[in-house]
């Protein structure tokens, strides 16, 4: 059932949210204005928005950014090692192709987002079909790890919270 | 609790430099485009987070200021930097042809940007 | 107190001023126009990296707001040379 004033209640929240952030400002004047927004919006631009993405496990959410944070912070310390102590002609630089489980458009774009900000990989294709995702390594010794890390570590999280 | 504060920001500071200066560094050094990706993508996004934060916690805790809005910067750069390579890395591969011999098959199609474009009005 | 943080900052603007100029060498020497948007790409961030030092430094917020738009801006160009360079066009 979607409700006629608030058709996209978390759309609301995050304009509300954003305002509030923009004006730099917690008084009572833009928190107002934030949720004027906050609900407007939404409304008149709710033809663009006719589906709404389904989210199941929100708190598997808050792992999943978490893990994704820490990993963040571990890849950015490999590559500036690769990068400063290792010659570039000298990685073992791949494409690795990793077959997708996940269906919805949300959780497929999530994942190549959280392939390109953690260790060694970019995502740099889909299939034609959005059954596989193409990943650049930079430095693999082993590409069955990676894809396992990717499966293990993200997909399986992300099979949780949106399907 | 000043002086920890300061010596916190302080530390954020050098840290967001030093991975932004690799960021570059790597942009500078790397052999080929696809492993120069890499560097500023990762890099520079923590160097950028680095200094966001440190922003953040000295208009808090040594300006007594409250001061968010630095959240709106990095969420944005945090969001975009994946899209902006994907599509660097799908512009690569369809203008490459050295890169485009050593993919490896997808599992049941072909790579999306090398398959005529469904939508294409042109192919229609 | 605030020396500590002057002398950061200091450090901070130096590096990342070497820093545009090694993607200023990148975007210069390409080879591939694709270098060059990576190049560009990496040094929009690197000027919404000095923005962001020099409003520490100076103790002003009133540069944020040129940090933003230089991410949006940053971020759009990328996007608009790619489609250009995939598609043969920016908006079909």
């Amino acid at each position: 059932m979607r409700s006629r004033v608030l058709p996209h209640p978390i759309l609301s929240v995050v304009v509300a949210v954003v305002w509030v952030a923009l004006a730099n400002d917690l008084s009572a004047a833009s928190l107002v204005f934030g949720i004027v927004l906050g609900i407007g919006v939404p409304l008149f631009t709710a033809c663009y928005w006719p589906e709404r993405p389904i989210v199941k496990r929100p708190l598997v959410m808050l792992e999943y950014a978490a893990v994704v944070a820490w990993d963040i912070v571990v890849s950015n310390i490999e590559v500036a090692r690769l990068i400063l102590f290792r010659r570039g002609s000298t990685l073992r630089s791949l494409f690795v192709t990793v077959p997708l489980e996940l269906t919805t458009p949300e959780a497929v774009t999530v994942l190549t987002g959280t392939i390109t900000m953690t260790p060694g990989t970019v995502s740099a294709d889909l299939s034609a079909d959005g059954r596989s995702v193409l990943v650049h390594c930079l430095d693999a010794g082993d590409p069955d790890a990676v894809v396992r890390q990717i499966k293990t570590r993200y997909e399986r999280r992300l099979k949780e919270i949106f399907e | 609790m000043a002086l920890a504060s300061e010596i916190l920001v302080t530390v954020l500071i050098l840290v967001g430099t030093f991975f932004l200066f690799v960021g570059s560094l790597g942009l500078a050094k790397l052999p080929d485009l696809m492993r120069r990706l890499h560097a500023p993508t990762k890099a520079t996004t923590l160097g950028i987070g680095a200094l966001l934060i440190a922003s953040m916690l000295w208009f808090d805790l040594v300006h007594d200021a409250l001061s968010f809005h630095e959240v709106l910067i990095a969420l944005f750069l945090f969001m975009t930097a994946p899209v902006s390579a994907h599509v660097i890395a799908k512009a690569h591969i369809l203008r490459d042809a050295p890169t485009r011999a050593t993919l490896p098959p997808a599992q049941t199609s072909g790579w999306a940007t090398l398959e005529p474009h469904p939508a294409d009005p042109r192919e229609r | 107190m605030t020396g500590m943080i002057e002398a950061a900052c200091m450090v901070a603007v130096v590096a990342i001023s070497v820093a545009a100029l090694l993607n200023l060498y990148r975007l210069a020497v390409g080879p591939d126009v694709l270098d060059r948007i990576l190049a560009l790409d990496t040094l929009v961030v690197n000027a919404i990296a000095l923005i962001v030092v020099i409003g520490v430094w100076y103790g002003t917020a009133i540069y944020f707001e040129a940090a933003l738009l230089f991410a949006m801006v940053g971020f759009l160009t990328t996007v608009a040379f790619c489609k250009y360079l995939l598609r043969g066009n920016v908006i079909e």
